[in-house]
């Protein structure tokens, strides 16, 4: 071993401000031009239609004039696994290692040429996060050229997924090499598509094991695990952040943020009367 | 005594020994089938050693010649045209920009390389078409800034071979089934490897980040 190949290992993480969020789709247009995602011909066909980032649309369920609307933007949670050790639901169900758990950033990866398309991954994924390519994909002449170089365009038979736009961190790297700083990439210079095209701004990246990116201070994640379910582990300190489904103990990297409670409640199914249990616990230091 | 009691005690009169020689001589048909397999594997032994290779790879010419030799000579080093750009990218092969730092108006030299470089493409201002040997699959992702000086400090040669001694541009070989360059898989049909640089697949970088590194990386670090 004579070359240091490991950085101190990132987490990169994202916080979704539901408030802020006001349903446009710019998050989901951005990612589709940006991944070279295609298009079908009928969009509003779910089971053909692959959107990486897709926006929900949630509501209270209470009928006018009380009635409330959120919307909130999915993209790939990047789940660390139980005990954010790495195994991802997705990366421990593939049989061809084609979706593996990066250790030095947390990014869960999807090699393209080497899934075969069991979609073993896509049953696994309980975010509904993958999809799988039906048919090739089909750009309308001379559309092609406005393709991206950086990120390989998928064939017909295989699963595709979010990659938290991992050429741009590729990119962000190259840059820091050159500038001699190869273990320090700026927050500037690593953020994803749908982060920089969102005009409300709800979406916030960055690195959650830094304490100077935004993304941690708002998130405040807890390192330590959940003393109710030792599978947690980077619950939010901030009463006001969630993550979706969190008691499975998936892990995500994707935090959700709402200062109204019903949204809160949308992030996981309670039973009667469980929410009231646990709606004020977040994280072991504030319970201090 | 009739032919069969001679053979009777002829045998008895021979040691064991030259029984069995005598049996070996006699079997000349298990003879004939080594050589019928000798002869068949060699046939398509050769066939597929000197025929298969030309049947998955097509030859393509380089729009002109191009001398680097000359090139690294008059423009002092490789970084002359080949560089790392401010944001970390690599420019990797130049642009007819590039070319035109220099080769203005009038034509430098008088080779017939050069008449093509300037009327087919210095004069219509169209970029030439330059088949690539070391271009990876598409899936692939590879940093120079990660490799080079401002990295592992990997020398040119490693990968590239010693390219800036070479004068003429050899023939471009293109996988008929893949697309891909034949440098990915190598020159060897069998995958043997002599020089760092004879192959270039997934396995020879894994095996080099391995030994380096104490780790082959992650799918992503290069993959895209």
């Amino acid at each position: 071993m004579t070359q240091d190949n490991h950085n101190n290992a990132y987490k990169f993480g994202m916080v979704i401000d539901l408030d802020k969020c006001t349903g446009c789709g710019s998050c989901m247009v951005s990612c589709m031009s940006e991944n070279n995602v295609p298009f079908k011909e009928d969009e509003s066909n779910k089971r053909d239609s692959i959107t990486w980032m897709r926006v929900y649309k949630l509501t209270n369920g209470k009928s006018f004039p009380d009635t409330e609307i959120a919307y909130l933007p999915r993209p790939c949670q990047h789940c660390g696994g139980e005990g954010d050790h790495g195994h991802s639901p997705c990366v421990s169900v593939c049989p061809a290692t084609a979706t593996d758990y990066g250790y030095d950033t947390g990014i869960v990866s999807q090699i393209y040429t080497r899934c075969f398309g069991c979609r073993y991954c896509m049953g696994a994924c309980p975010y509904h996060a993958r999809y799988f390519n039906w048919w090739d994909p089909k750009w309308p002449e001379g559309m092609e050229k406005y393709l991206s170089p950086d990120v390989s365009p998928r064939m017909r038979g295989i699963v595709e997924k979010c990659s938290f736009c991992y050429h741009r961190y590729q990119a962000a790297r190259d840059k820091a090499y050159y500038h001699g700083d190869k273990d320090h990439i700026k927050e500037e210079d690593y953020q994803t598509a749908c982060t920089t095209a969102c005009p409300s701004n709800a979406i916030t990246f960055g690195d959650l094991n830094n304490p100077a990116h935004k993304v941690h201070q708002i998130v405040k994640p807890d390192p330590h695990p959940d003393p109710r379910n030792h599978h947690v582990v980077g619950k939010s300190r901030n009463p006001k952040v969630f993550r979706l489904l969190e008691r499975l103990g998936t892990n995500p990297k994707v935090y959700y943020l709402s200062e109204r409670e019903w949204v809160r409640k949308q992030g996981d199914h309670y039973l009667e009367g469980e929410w009231d249990k646990i709606k004020n616990h977040h994280g072991t230091t504030s319970h201090g | 005594m009739s032919e069969l009691e001679n053979k009777a005690k002829n045998d008895s009169t021979i040691s064991a020994g030259e029984k069995i020689a005598q049996k070996i001589k006699d079997d000349k048909g298990l003879g004939q089938g080594v050589i019928l397999f000798i002869i068949a594997f060699v046939v398509c032994f050769a066939g597929s050693t000197l025929l298969f290779p030309k049947l998955l790879y097509s030859k393509k010419e380089q729009p002109f010649n191009f001398d680097h030799y000359l090139h690294v000579y008059e423009a002092g080093d490789c970084e002359a045209c080949h560089y790392l750009r401010e944001d970390g990218s690599f420019s990797g092969i130049p642009k007819l920009e590039t070319c035109m730092e220099c080769h203005v108006e009038e034509p430098l030299g008088v080779t017939d390389d050069e008449v093509v470089f300037v009327k087919e493409y210095l004069a219509k201002d169209k970029e030439i078409p330059w088949h690539v040997y070391a271009k990876q699959p598409d899936c692939v992702f590879f940093s120079h800034a990660g490799h080079i000086d401002t990295g592992a400090r990997m020398d040119f040669n490693e990968c590239h071979g010693p390219i800036e001694e070479t004068k003429t541009s050899r023939t471009y070989e293109e996988n008929r089934i893949t697309g891909y360059s034949r440098d990915i898989w190598g020159k060897n049909i069998f995958g043997i490897k002599k020089n760092s640089w004879d192959r270039m697949k997934m396995d020879d970088c894994a095996k080099c980040h391995k030994e380096e590194t104490g780790h082959q990386g992650y799918c992503f670090q290069c993959h895209k």
